[in-house]
């Protein structure tokens, strides 16, 4: 069953220390920065954290990365023009790093949430991310080893929820919600809005409300994080 | 290029040229990954009636020009993180379907930028390997091994002048034999045989001659040019 709650504060309720959590997005589209400043609020510290990135500027995860709370970032690029958060924790050895290959961090997502033991993937081979990994040839083809990443609780920024659940999402925000949301024990999504059951076209829904476990309404890109993207520099 | 012979002015062909050339390399009706930085400006040269659909890994097909003024949506943005546009037909779809479209060899064209390209086709664009730098990845393995043609643009001489275009990639790998042809500034290289017996042809020279090319990268080149 799905629950709805009314802030992001209550909605990332109950996540401990230490825990692995996947936040959504792809820089910052898609990005829960709502349910990210929530988590800061709630002061969970150790946590390993699941993303594309590492973090850009002042806002959502830079920040807790910025306030020590992450103990290790599992993601493909953190290195951004206005990563400085993530630049001064990983120089300084207080943060750790799992760097994936994007594709493979999507794969091994969805393996995870999809009951996949492992699998072979051409991607990586001969290269250092491929060290001391299993590898094996099939059709003539060099393949390597990779395992599924699961995680504790997935933070995702969905656009629409309906009443069971069911998300849809806009754009480029889509990024690796749908496939985080079936790979965490609990998922919690922030949302444009709600609307009743049925509200969605059945044919439209891109995550269906199985996956689901918490959603949370949330304005659309406030003022604040307007402010916070007018600050940084170019995108890279 | 100019005759002036002033000590400023630049052999062969600039960044637009190496994209124009690339542009016109790219079969039509092709379905294109264009990586960060150089790579990108190759849609500038993509006509309409070319009817490429240019993917981005972050989820989309039909991805049009970076977008200006009301039509920035942070929702809308492209691999670089740059708002972009939306063309008819457009589709979105998760990061996992992303990658597996290139993984699984759907898309024609990848061209990517790099350090290094060996004979072998073997790429180095992802780290320098100095410990001092923050190693990022992003995309760069799934694209070099997963699209039918991987392209590679990039000047052919580094700022100390040592060639791109080596014997054996000396910077960390981000793919083993991927890349079929190197654009660059003075020549276009298209890459075969085998990874026994790799060849390099010459098939196009920019203000250079082969024999140079051969001094420039102490590799033994090809002449494909025709002339």
């Amino acid at each position: 069953m799905v629950a709805f709650v009314t802030s992001p504060f209550d909605a990332v309720a109950g996540i401990p220390d230490g825990a692995t959590v996947m936040i959504g997005g792809f820089g910052e589209a898609g990005q829960p920065v709502a349910l990210i400043e929530a988590l800061l609020e709630h002061g969970a510290r150790d946590l390993v954290v699941v993303n594309n990135n590492a973090g850009s500027a002042e806002v959502g995860l830079a920040l807790l990365i910025a306030a020590d709370r992450v103990r290790k970032v599992v993601c493909s690029f953190p290195r951004q023009s206005d990563s400085w958060h993530f630049d001064e924790k990983y120089r300084a050895g207080t943060i750790e790093l799992e760097l994936v290959p994007q594709g493979n961090l999507a794969e091994r997502i969805r393996a995870a949430g999809a009951g996949i033991g492992a699998f072979y993937t051409p991607t990586g081979y001969g290269t250092l991310l491929a060290a001391g990994k299993e590898t094996r040839e099939i059709d003539g083809r060099h393949h390597v080893l990779e395992h599924p990443l699961r995680a504790d609780f997935a933070l995702i920024r969905a656009h629409l929820a309906d009443e069971r659940g069911n998300l849809t999402y806009r754009r480029t925000a889509r990024n690796f919600g749908p496939i985080m949301a079936t790979a965490a024990t609990t998922t919690i999504a922030e949302v444009t809005r709600v609307v009743p059951a049925g509200g969605i076209d059945p044919e439209n829904v891109v995550t269906p409300g199985i996956y689901v476990d918490r959603v949370v309404a949330v304005e659309p890109a406030s003022g604040a994080r307007d402010a916070a993207r007018h600050g940084r520099g170019a995108a890279t | 290029m100019s005759e002036a012979g002033s000590t400023t002015s630049r052999r062969g062909l600039d960044r637009a040229g190496i994209a124009r050339a690339v542009a016109r390399d790219i079969p039509r009706g092709s379905y294109v990954n264009l990586g960060i930085g150089l790579p990108t400006t190759v849609s500038a040269y993509l006509r309409p009636q070319d009817e490429v659909t240019l993917h981005t890994e972050n989820g989309m097909l039909g991805m049009g020009p970076e977008a200006t003024g009301d039509d920035v949506d942070p929702d809308l943005i492209n691999a670089g993180k740059v708002p972009v546009t939306e063309l008819p037909g457009a589709s979105y779809f998760h990061h996992a379907d992303s990658f597996a479209m290139m993984r699984g060899g759907h898309l024609d064209v990848c061209v990517l930028g790099a350090y290094q390209v060996s004979v072998a086709g073997d790429l180095a664009n992802w780290h320098t390997g100095r410990a001092q730098d923050i190693p990022a990845v992003g995309g760069a393995m799934d694209l070099a091994i997963g699209a039918k043609q991987t392209f590679v643009m990039m000047t052919l001489l580094d700022r100390q002048g040592h060639a791109k275009l080596v014997q054996a990639c000396t910077y960390p790998l981000t793919g083993v034999g991927c890349v079929r042809r190197v654009y660059t500034d003075l020549a276009v290289f298209v890459l075969a045989g085998d990874a026994q017996a790799p060849t390099v042809t010459v098939t196009a020279a920019f203000d250079a001659t082969v024999e140079e090319l051969r001094e420039l990268t102490g590799l033994s080149l090809l002449d494909g040019t025709g002339s």
